[in-house]
C-alpha cells in the first residue's frame, strides 16, 4: 500500500486582505480561510491513486490553529489522517523555512512515505517555491507542473506542459510532484466523510519542539530575506478625468482624443464625424 | 593581485523564444544594476552546442560567459542543472543571481537557493541597488495594492526571479566582445533521477492577446457574465482582443487564456481599455507597455484610474454600451 502525503495550505478566501501597517503582515485573522485550489488538485490526485491502487493519505499543513479546517476537509474527502504544524515561532516563514518545517514533519510522522503531492502554487503568494525546495530537503526527485500521473510498480509516469513543451517524465519512488490547479472536477463530500472528519478525525497537532526543529531556523527569524519597506506604487500620472452621463463622456472622449484613438485603431475617426 | 570584481549573474534560459527574451531582459537590468556597484555582468549557459546563445548574450550586455557545453546537457534536467550551477556559484561567489520565472526557472531557482542556503524572491516587478549596495527586490504584496522592498542582508548570493516582459531588453550590438570561460563537465555528475521519456514542442501558441494593438480588459466591477460579454462586442468592433483580471477569470466570465497579469499574459497594446478594474499590481505589472490607457471605474480613486491617460468615472457596462454605440456610428459613416 502506498504512503501518500499531501501538503495543503489554507489561504484567505479574498485576495484583498487588510494588513497591519506597522508590521506589514497580513491580518489573516480577519479573513475566512479555504483550501488552496492547487492543493485541492493535489489531494484529488492522491485520492485517485488511492482508489486505483490503494494507499494511505496523510494531509499535512503548517499554519495558524484554524488551518485545522483544511485537514478536516481533506479527511472528509477521503484522506486518512491529518498533521497540523502550528507554532507562533513558525509565523513569517519564507519558502525555504516552510519547506524545512514540512520536511522534518514528514520524516517524523510519515516515515517510509512513497509520494509527496503539493500544489503547484498558492493563490495568496504564488511563489511555487515550496514544492521544489521540499524535494531538496527530502533529497528525493521532484517534478513540477504535473497534469497527469500514473504509478506502476515503483515508477511514476507524469505528463506536463512546461515552457511550451509537452513532456512525459518518469521517476522512481519515493518522489514529489506539484500539481496544477483546476485540472480535476470538484469532489463532493460523501456523508460518511463528514462523520469521519468530525467525530473521529485522526489529527495530530505539533509545534516546533515536537517536530524537533531548531527554533532559530524557523519563522521570520530563520528567513534569509527581510522586508525593508512597503509602499504604494500609485505614483499617479497626469491624466484627464471625465465624469457625467455615459453618453456625454463618450462625446468628450472623442472631442479630445479622436486622433489618439483613431491612430491606435488605424482608422480615421474624424472624417467619420464630419460626415455624420 | 587586484581583488576580483563583483559579479551579477543571469541564468541563460534559451529553450524557446520567451525564455530567451527574459534572459535578454535580465541582462539589460543587470547592466543597470552593475553600474551602481561596479560589478561585472555575467551569463551562465549550459547545454549542447550553445555558441548561438553565447554570442547573443554578449551582444546584449554580458561581459563574461560561463559555459558548459556537453551532449549530456541537451535536455534541461533540473537536478543536473542545479548541481552544475551550485558548484559554479560556490566557486565564483557572485553577489547576485537572477533567473527568469519560466516554468523551468521556477523549478530550478528555488532548488538552487535551497542548496546555497540563501533567500529567493519570486516574481519581482522591480530590482534596484540601495545605499548599502544591497539588491532591492520589489515584489507585489498584500493583495496587490502595495509593493514590498525585500533584501537579503547576509546570505549570498542575493537571488530573485522575474517574469518575462518585466524589463526591456537593450538592442543587440554584435560588435561587442566578452570573455568566455569554459567550465568542464564534471566526471562525477550523477544521472538525473527524473527521466525525460518524451518531449514535443506544443503546437504554435496563440499569441493574439500579447500581440494585440487593441485590448479591452474587464474586471470584477462589471458585475456579471452578461455584462462582461459586452466587452467581446467592443473588442470585435475594434479588431482587438479581450483580457480579464483574475476575479473575472475565477468567476468564469472569461477563459483562463484571457488572464492578464503576473499569473497570466503580458500585453503591450497601442490602446488599452480597462472596465471595472481596480489596478492591483499583479494586473498592472503586465500592462506597463500599453501606450494609451482608458480606465472606466465608479471609484475615481482606484489605482487603475491614477495610472490611466483618461480616467472615466462611470458605470462600466453603461459606458461600454455607449462607447459601442458611438464607434458603430462613426464606423458606419
Ligand atoms: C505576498 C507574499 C509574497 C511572498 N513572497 C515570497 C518570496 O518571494 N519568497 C519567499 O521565500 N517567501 C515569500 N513569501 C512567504 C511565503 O508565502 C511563505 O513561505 C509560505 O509559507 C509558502 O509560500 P507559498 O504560499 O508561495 O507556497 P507555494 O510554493 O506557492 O506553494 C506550493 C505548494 O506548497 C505546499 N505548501 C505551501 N505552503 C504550505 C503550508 N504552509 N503548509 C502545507 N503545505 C504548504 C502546498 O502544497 C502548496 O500548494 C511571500 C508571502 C506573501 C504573503
Ligand atoms: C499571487 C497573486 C497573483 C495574482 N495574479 C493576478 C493576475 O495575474 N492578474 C490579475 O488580474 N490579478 C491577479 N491577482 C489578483 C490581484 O491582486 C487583484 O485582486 C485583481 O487584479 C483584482 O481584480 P479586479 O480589478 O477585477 O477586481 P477588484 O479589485 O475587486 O476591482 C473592481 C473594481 O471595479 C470597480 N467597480 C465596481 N463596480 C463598478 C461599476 N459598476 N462600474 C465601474 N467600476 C466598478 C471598483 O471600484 C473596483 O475598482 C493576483 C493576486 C495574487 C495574490
Amino acid at each position: 500500500m502506498l504512503k501518500l502525503v499531501v501538503c495543503i495550505k489554507q489561504v484567505p478566501m479574498v485576495s484583498e486582505l487588510p494588513w497591519d501597517p506597522k508590521t506589514g503582515n497580513l491580518q489573516r485573522d480577519l479573513a475566512e480561510g479555504m483550501m488552496n485550489p492547487a492543493c485541492r488538485s493535489a489531494l484529488d490526485a492522491a485520492l485517485r491513486i488511492k482508489e486505483a491502487v490503494g494507499g494511505e493519505i496523510t494531509a499535512i499543513t503548517m499554519g495558524p490553529p484554524m488551518a485545522e479546517e483544511v485537514l478536516r476537509e481533506a479527511i472528509a474527502l477521503g484522506a486518512d489522517r491529518g498533521v497540523l504544524l502550528t507554532d507562533r515561532k513558525m509565523a513569517g516563514a519564507d519558502t525555504s523555512v516552510t519547506s524545512h518545517v514540512l520536511a522534518r514533519a514528514i520524516e517524523k510522522n510519515c516515515p517510509g512515505f512513497d509520494l509527496v503531492l503539493c500544489g503547484l502554487a498558492t493563490s495568496d503568494s504564488e511563489t511555487a517555491q515550496v514544492g521544489p525546495q521540499l524535494a531538496e530537503e527530502l533529497d528525493i526527485p521532484g517534478v513540477t507542473y504535473v497534469d497527469e500521473l500514473e504509478i506502476r510498480d515503483r515508477t511514476v509516469r507524469m505528463q506536463r506542459i512546461a515552457d511550451y513543451f509537452l513532456e512525459t517524465l518518469e521517476m522512481d519512488l519515493p518522489g514529489l510532484v506539484t500539481v496544477m490547479a483546476g485540472r480535476h472536477a470538484p469532489r463532493y463530500v460523501p456523508l460518511g466523510g463528514l462523520q469521519a472528519a468530525f467525530a473521529e478525525a485522526d489529527i495530530v497537532s505539533l509545534d516546533a519542539a515536537a517536530i524537533g526543529i531548531d527554533p532559530e531556523r524557523i519563522g521570520a527569524k530563520g528567513s534569509a530575506t527581510k522586508i525593508l519597506n512597503v509602499f504604494s506604487p500609485t505614483e499617479g500620472k497626469e491624466n484627464i478625468v471625465l465624469t457625467g452621463a455615459p453618453k456625454r463622456i463618450v462625446e468628450q472622449l472623442f472631442e479630445r482624443f479622436d486622433d489618439r484613438i483613431g491612430s491606435a485603431l488605424g482608422r480615421d475617426l474624424k472624417t467619420d464625424k464630419r460626415s455624420s | 593581485m587586484t581583488a576580483k570584481r563583483r559579479q551579477i549573474w543571469v541564468f541563460g534560459d534559451y529553450r524557446n523564444y520567451f525564455q530567451n527574451r527574459v534572459t535578454l531582459q535580465l541582462l539589460s537590468r543587470a547592466t543597470d544594476l552593475a553600474r551602481k556597484i561596479d560589478a561585472e555582468v555575467c551569463a551562465v549557459v549550459f547545454g549542447d552546442k550553445v555558441d548561438e546563445w553565447v554570442g547573443e548574450y554578449i551582444a546584449h550586455g554580458a561581459e563574461k560567459i560561463y559555459r558548459t557545453d556537453h551532449p549530456r546537457l541537451a535536455a534541461y534536467g533540473v537536478e543536473t542543472y542545479t548541481l552544475l550551477m551550485e558548484r559554479l556559484v560556490k566557486r565564483e561567489k557572485p553577489e547576485i543571481v537572477l533567473v527568469g520565472a519560466t516554468a523551468f526557472g521556477r523549478e530550478f531557482a528555488p532548488r538552487l537557493a535551497k542548496r546555497l542556503v540563501t533567500g529567493l524572491t519570486a516574481d519581482c516587478i522591480g530590482l534596484d541597488i540601495n545605499g548599502e549596495g544591497l539588491l532591492v527586490q520589489m515584489a507585489p504584496s498584500f493583495g496587490g495594492n502595495l509593493v514590498a522592498e525585500i533584501v537579503t542582508p547576509e546570505r549570498r548570493p542575493q537571488m530573485a526571479t522575474v517574469r518575462p516582459g518585466t524589463f526591456q531588453e537593450i538592442p543587440h550590438d554584435y560588435a561587442r566582445t566578452g570573455e568566455v570561460v569554459d567550465v568542464p563537465m564534471p566526471r562525477d555528475l550523477p544521472a538525473d533521477r527524473v527521466r525525460l521519456v518524451q518531449s514535443e514542442r506544443c503546437p504554435q501558441r496563440d499569441q493574439k492577446l500579447e500581440d494585440a494593438k487593441v485590448v479591452v480588459c474587464g474586471g470584477r466591477g462589471l458585475g456579471s457574465k452578461k455584462k462582461f460579454a459586452k466587452l467581446f462586442e467592443l473588442a470585435e468592433l475594434l479588431g482587438g482582443e479581450v483580457g480579464a483580471t483574475r476575479p473575472a477569470v475565477y468567476a468564469d466570465w472569461a477563459d483562463h487564456n484571457a488572464l492578464v497579469g503576473q499569473a497570466g499574459k503580458q500585453i503591450r497594446p497601442q490602446i488599452l481599455f480597462c472596465f471595472g478594474i481596480s489596478g492591483a499590481i499583479q494586473f498592472t505589472a503586465a500592462c506597463n507597455g500599453a501606450k494609451f490607457v482608458i480606465a472606466v471605474n465608479k471609484n475615481p480613486n482606484a489605482a487603475m484610474m491614477k495610472r490611466a491617460d483618461v480616467a472615466i468615472v462611470a458605470d462600466a457596462s453603461q459606458f461600454c454600451a455607449a462607447l459601442i454605440q458611438e464607434f458603430k456610428k462613426r464606423f458606419r459613416s
